[in-house]
């Protein structure tokens, strides 16, 4: 194959990662989105194979095949091996975590990359060459090691709570210094054991970056390490002449940007915020003695009957329902409700879950039409005119403190005003604070009603009695 | 290459990037990442080159590396996106699948 002709499939290859991208902003087209997305990326993958790209400026290609084929071709049975059974098998609720999972071991790949290119330049190389190597060591490492973090505390192998150790600020501050000093030392020397302290550094640089950054805000920071870890690949590509490279990395750091920003918007925080909030946050007053207060729990059957003369409910799930498996029996009480000619709506907060959107996956493995998912800025203000809230395993995204308690760490989060409903059903296993860690007035409200259980036995035997009402 | 073409191409790439997703609603925020992270998956492309041009051991060893750590992110990304994807029907194909569904669920039962 000649240079041409390889060049325009890694064009093509281009365009059919901006047509992914575009196709995945819609549900429409988003699944087809994504498969023109995987043809063109394996596409390009086969491309390599059949031309042999120059190693530096002045040596010739060599003949094919490509050196150590065999070893390419295991390698890449070994990540078929691995990746394919990880994405089939995993449960939607652990989406998070896999996402942060791949998104790390492409940073580590792309450092990878980089290190043997850093061995490999001559003395030849440019020094815009060795910066580019240099930036693809560091902030792939950054990405890989903070990604670990951010799976460990999706996955609870660790608190979820924010980090803080005193002086915290000041580590990372010296980290960080560090790296740009030891990345001047590298771009300059040129020497194998610059680059491993600087790898090392990088690793630690991403660790301290992500432990401050509290459960619910894991997901911001995971999508920002999936922005740096594209621009890594674009400043590959500039290292490796790959247009695809460069088109694919930029694409993916350019969105990614954007996504990060509207996600922290969603969650009405600044991203700078969401990274270094831990170390500007007043402690929390004490709130043992609230515990102590009254509330009104019902049974299934008051549920019910609350139900059955409603004209407007409200679903608000949340990752508590997910836990519970409870989404088949939540569409089977919504469908109930809508056989009586209630009218009935999935409230979607932007983060219920634990990322942005996470709900409408799981809700739509339920079967759920997503039209009949309706986003907060609609929801809202229809809360006004709902006869009953029901809030399964959503804690958080409808704590009303978000709007009243100045310094409690959701403050400024939008939230779904189930507070104006008439009434609010709480479905909870128990009293314990939601993922954010904060206590919730509104299980106190006179108008609240608390149904414990879990959410699949509790919804199993609400539709029973509201089947035989 | 040519710096001023790379440059080029960065730039445009970065308003592509911005124009692309600057719409998108949070109902599909999960499945963008994913996809787009499954996208960066193609740092494949640059292990195998440099795996093509590894001259001893210790190179070739760590390109072989990123080529399983890309494979991972680009094939599995890809996967799991398809499959959270799969799932998000329209109101007509939605209350159909379910009905199948909680038809098979009765004729386990029985």
């Amino acid at each position: 194959m000649n240079s041409t002709i390889y060049s325009l499939i890694g064009l093509a290859s281009g365009v059919a990662f901006i047509l992914a991208l575009k196709g995945l902003s819609h549900p429409k087209t988003a699944r087809r989105g994504n498969l023109i997305g995987a043809f063109g990326a394996t596409v390009a993958t086969l491309s390599v194979f059949l031309y042999v790209t120059p190693s530096g400026e002045g040596t010739q290609a060599h003949s094919l095949p490509i050196h150590n084929l065999g070893w390419i071709l295991g390698a890449i049975a070994l990540g078929l091996i691995v990746g394919v059974p990880a994405a089939r098998k995993v449960e939607m609720t652990q989406m998070p975590q896999l996402v942060a999972l791949f998104n790390g071991v492409g940073g580590g790949a792309a450092a990878l990359v980089a290190i043997v290119e850093y061995l490999n330049l001559g003395d030849t190389a440019t020094t815009a060459e060795v910066i580019f190597t240099v930036f693809t060591v560091v902030v792939g490492c950054v990405s890989f090691s903070g990604s670990i973090i951010t799976f460990m505390k999706l996955q609870e192998l660790m608190t979820t709570r924010p980090v803080v150790f005193p002086g915290g600020r000041f580590v990372i501050a010296a980290t960080l210094v560090a790296v740009l000093g030891v990345s001047v030392w590298v771009v300059t020397a040129l020497g194998t054991t610059p680059l491993l302290v600087l790898a090392l550094l990088s690793l630690l640089f991403g660790v301290l970056f992500v432990l401050p950054v509290g459960g619910a805000d894991v997901p911001i920071v995971i999508s920002l390490l999936n922005a740096f870890t594209g621009l890594t690949v674009a400043a590959s590509g500039y290292v490796l002449s790959s247009t695809l490279l460069i088109i694919a990395g930029t694409l993916v750091g350019a969105s990614g940007t954007i996504l990060t920003r509207l996600m922290a918007e969603a969650m009405g925080r600044s991203l700078f915020g969401t990274l270094f909030g831990a170390f500007t946050a007043k402690p929390q007053a004490a709130t043992g003695a609230q515990e102590e207060r009254p509330v009104r729990s019902g049974s299934p059957d008051d549920v019910a009957i609350l139900l059955n003369y409603a004209r407007r409910v409200v679903i608000v799930p949340g990752f508590g329902l997910a836990v519970a498996q409870a989404q088949h029996t939540v569409r089977e009480l919504a469908d109930l409700m809508i056989s009586k000619g209630i009218d009935v709506a999935y409230g979607i907060h932007p983060v219920a879950g634990r990322m942005p959107g996470h709900m409408n996956v799981l809700l739509a493995e339920a079967n759920v039409p997503y039209d009949q998912l309706a986003e907060m800025d609609e929801v809202n203000p229809t809360f006004g005119q709902t006869d009953v809230a029901i809030v399964i395993g959503a804690n958080d995204v409808v704590n009303p403190a978000a709007q009243t308690t100045p310094g409690c760490p959701i403050y400024g989060m939008p939230i779904l005003e189930v507070n104006h409903a008439a009434n609010i059903i709480f479905l909870k296993r128990s009293m314990r604070p939601g993922f954010a860690g904060i206590e919730n007035e509104l299980l106190y409200d006179p108008k609240t009603m608390l149904l414990f259980g879990d959410a699949k036995a509790s919804l199993t035997k609400v539709v029973s009695a509201l089947k035989a009402l | 290459m040519d710096a001023m073409a790379i440059i080029s191409i960065f730039v445009l790439a970065v308003f592509v990037g911005f124009e692309v997703v600057s719409k998108v609603s949070s109902t599909l925020h999960t499945p963008l990442m994913s996809g787009a992270n499954a996208i960066h998956g193609v740092i494949l492309v640059g292990a195998i080159i440099v795996a093509d041009h590894s001259e001893n051991n210790l190179e070739l060893g760590l390109s072989l590396a990123a080529i399983v750590l890309a494979t991972i992110n680009m094939v599995g990304g890809f996967v799991v996106t398809d499959r959270m994807l799969e799932m998000f029907k329209p109101k007509k194909d939605a209350s159909a699948a379910a009905k199948k569904e909680d038809e098979a669920a009765k004729g386990g039962q029985k």
